[in-house]
């Protein structure tokens, strides 16, 4: 137990080191590329403490990214906050949000919540369009100023580093074991003595502030542009889709997924049916039907059991 | 959680008081201003279209407790087959009818290829297969079609008609026509036919219905077909007034849930009601409230969706849920 302890805190302290190191090896352009990588770290993340910890199912994580950039991008424009400043900001009024969703949604079974999340992710979009006099409609809103590719790359990483600890700390004590329990039986949860309402609504609260830190990241990242047409369903559909090819509840999982999420995109367009948009989607969507055909527990599950099959031998 | 439980939800109880009291209030707009009638009739023509594939999203959820996300994304799919038809030169009804036929050989494909193996795995594992087939065919409709609009040609002509000083537009008309027809075939189907009832036996009771020789497995895809033939008739009811473009059924899903919310999850009675329902309130709120601006559409129906779980969970005709350990 105590080995497994060392071993997992061993990779930590050399990930850790690489995402460290990393920056200084990367030309300009890549230490953008790799903030974008942190920011659906996080984002996934998030998802990933709701469906995969939970059981519950958000298929609006792009909405609450969007409140997170909309909130980053109209302080800083309107009043001139920090743009930290604005992260934290960003957690709580995502937070608040979450919590009128997931207050109706989250009585029912999980298809209430898939269901209701499914519609805040095609509806908030359409709200920078209404509300044009605060947000820029169409054209979007822009920070003061648009930090570089190495700050970004910084603070992205720093707050996923802060928020992957803020998971671990949430999940391995007794909220964490509530939320397992929940995902395996609500009915065995309740009997145990987990009250329902109180920890689903927590874990859909978290995700989706996690997901919000996400977006305020996510607009600083696209020069600070917040824009009503960068939030759509497809951005909710990608983050899904990254937790589960990762592997839902695995937390080490996450960083697959983002990769894999924030990379794709990069192929060449000069390759065959990836190299375009259209054929990315064809690719996601292929991807994760097979990934839950043949691993269900996504590439972090297929990687723990080769692990663990070489340590028997 | 019950209806009674709060306090709201205990006065609206008795629906078929509320039903009655919505269609007087109605007829009396309709008698009493022309612009209230054009608006009645225009949003019962795309409640109609909403109902048609709430009804599908209701089969599915009915026979496997599961939403199909990519209803709406099959039903452009299809809808794109139809297009190709006539450019190929069928002419509109008969490449309406065709693709309906692909429609249901697709649907009931993807039941027996990507969703039977997950299916009792878990809910999560189905609702992110339908997700995947959502971008999935997302990406292979802009990929052969490319994302510009284009346009097929009118089902039913540009005519008006006119009765009583309201002008009826022959394509309103013409889609509640082509709903009414086909939930009156799916009725029929489900009530009268054998692999209707043994479809709705192996919803009810899977194991005993299995017990008595209904096939469950092979009557499901026939469920999926179906229900992917619903969703191209509205995709195909959705083409004349959004155009066809790969985007065009993501804010028709939505509208579909909510009603399928607002009738109750489980009632197709209650979705075809729910989406008549949902598509009348929709025009008159846009036609009398100056705040309710088209930007807004999707956000009040988003509300009532979230309205309707907080004040009546189970919606018009839906039951309490009773689970056994």
């Amino acid at each position: 137990m105590r080995a497994a302890l060392a071993a997992r805190a061993g990779t930590l302290a050399i990930v850790a080191v690489i995402l460290a190191l990393l920056p200084f090896q990367l030309s300009n352009y890549h230490q953008g590329l790799a903030a974008r990588v942190g920011v659906y770290f996080i984002a996934i993340l998030g998802l990933n403490v709701l469906t995969g910890y939970t059981g519950q199912i958000s298929i609006g994580h792009g909405a609450f990214m969007a409140i997170g950039g909309y909130t980053t991008a109209i302080m800083s424009a309107d009043h001139h906050t920090n743009l930290i400043a604005t992260l934290p900001l960003a957690f709580a009024i995502t937070f608040a949000c979450s919590l009128l969703v997931g207050l109706p949604a989250l009585r029912f079974s999980g298809v209430y919540l898939a269901l209701a999340t499914f519609a805040l992710a095609v509806s908030v979009p359409q709200l920078p369009l209404k509300f044009s006099k605060f947000t820029g409609g169409s054209n979007g809103i822009r920070t003061v100023d648009a930090p570089g590719n190495l700050w970004l790359y910084g603070v992205t990483w720093a707050c996923g580093a802060l928020l992957f600890a803020g998971a671990w700390l949430l999940l391995r004590g007794r909220i964490g074991r509530a939320f397992r329990a929940v995902r395996d039986s609500e009915i065995a949860a309740t009997s145990s003595g987990v009250e329902l309402p109180v920890y689903k609504t927590l874990a859909f609260g978290v995700s989706a502030a996690y997901a919000g830190v996400a977006g305020s990241l996510f607009v600083l990242a696209t020069n600070g542009f917040a824009q009503p047409n960068e939030f759509g369903i497809l951005l909710s559909l990608k983050i899904l889709i990254g937790a589960a090819v990762a592997g839902l509840g695995s937390l080490w999982g996450v960083l697959v997924g983002a990769v894999f999420i924030g990379m794709l995109p990069e192929i060449s367009s000069s390759v065959p049916l990836v190299g375009s948009s259209h054929g990315q989607d064809v690719v996601f969507g292929l991807l994760v039907i097979l990934v839950m055909l043949l691993l269900p527990t996504g590439v972090a599950g297929m990687l723990g059991r080769l692990v663990r099959g070489r340590a028997r031998t | 959680m019950d209806a009674t439980d709060t306090p709201l939800g205990a006065f609206l109880r008795p629906t078929p008081l509320l039903l009655a009291a919505g269609a007087v209030f109605l007829l009396v707009g309709s008698l009493t201003s022309t612009i209230f009638a054009q608006q009645t009739v225009a949003g019962l023509a795309q409640g109609a279209i909403f109902a048609s594939l709430a009804l599908a999203l209701v089969l599915i959820y009915r026979a496997t407790g599961v939403i199909n996300f990519a209803q709406g994304e099959m039903a452009m799919g299809t809808t794109y087959i139809a297009y190709q038809l006539t450019l190929w030169g069928l002419s509109y009804w008969l490449a309406f009818f065709c693709s309906l036929g692909i429609a249901f050989v697709l649907g009931a494909l993807i039941q027996a290829t990507v969703i039977r193996p997950v299916q009792h795995k878990s809910v999560i594992a189905v609702v992110i297969v339908t997700i995947g087939l959502f971008i999935l065919i997302d990406g292979l409709v802009a990929w052969k079609w490319g994302g510009d609009i284009k346009f097929m040609d009118a089902p039913f002509g540009n005519a008006v008609y006119h009765g009583g000083g309201v002008a009826f537009a022959r394509q309103d008309i013409g889609t509640l026509a082509v709903t009414v027809v086909s939930v009156l075939v799916l009725w029929a189907f489900f009530r009268f036919t054998k692999a209707g009832l043994g479809l709705r036996a192996g919803a009810v009771r899977p194991a005993a219905a299995r017990l008595v020789g209904v096939r469950v497995d092979a009557l499901l895809a026939v469920g999926w077909g179906l229900a992917a033939m619903l969703g191209a008739i509205s995709g195909l009811m959705t083409e004349p007034s959004q155009f066809l473009q790969p985007t065009m059924m993501q804010p028709i899903l939505l509208y579909a849930f909510a009603a399928a919310v607002l009738g109750g999850l489980e009632s197709p009675a209650g979705s075809v009601v729910g989406g008549l329902a949902l598509g009348v309130f929709l025009n008159l709120i846009g036609q009398y409230v100056g705040f309710a601006t088209s930007e807004l559409r999707l956000p009040i129906a988003f509300a009532v969706l979230l309205g309707v779980l907080l004040l009546k969970p189970h919606g018009l005709f839906g039951r309490k849920e009773v689970r056994r350990v």
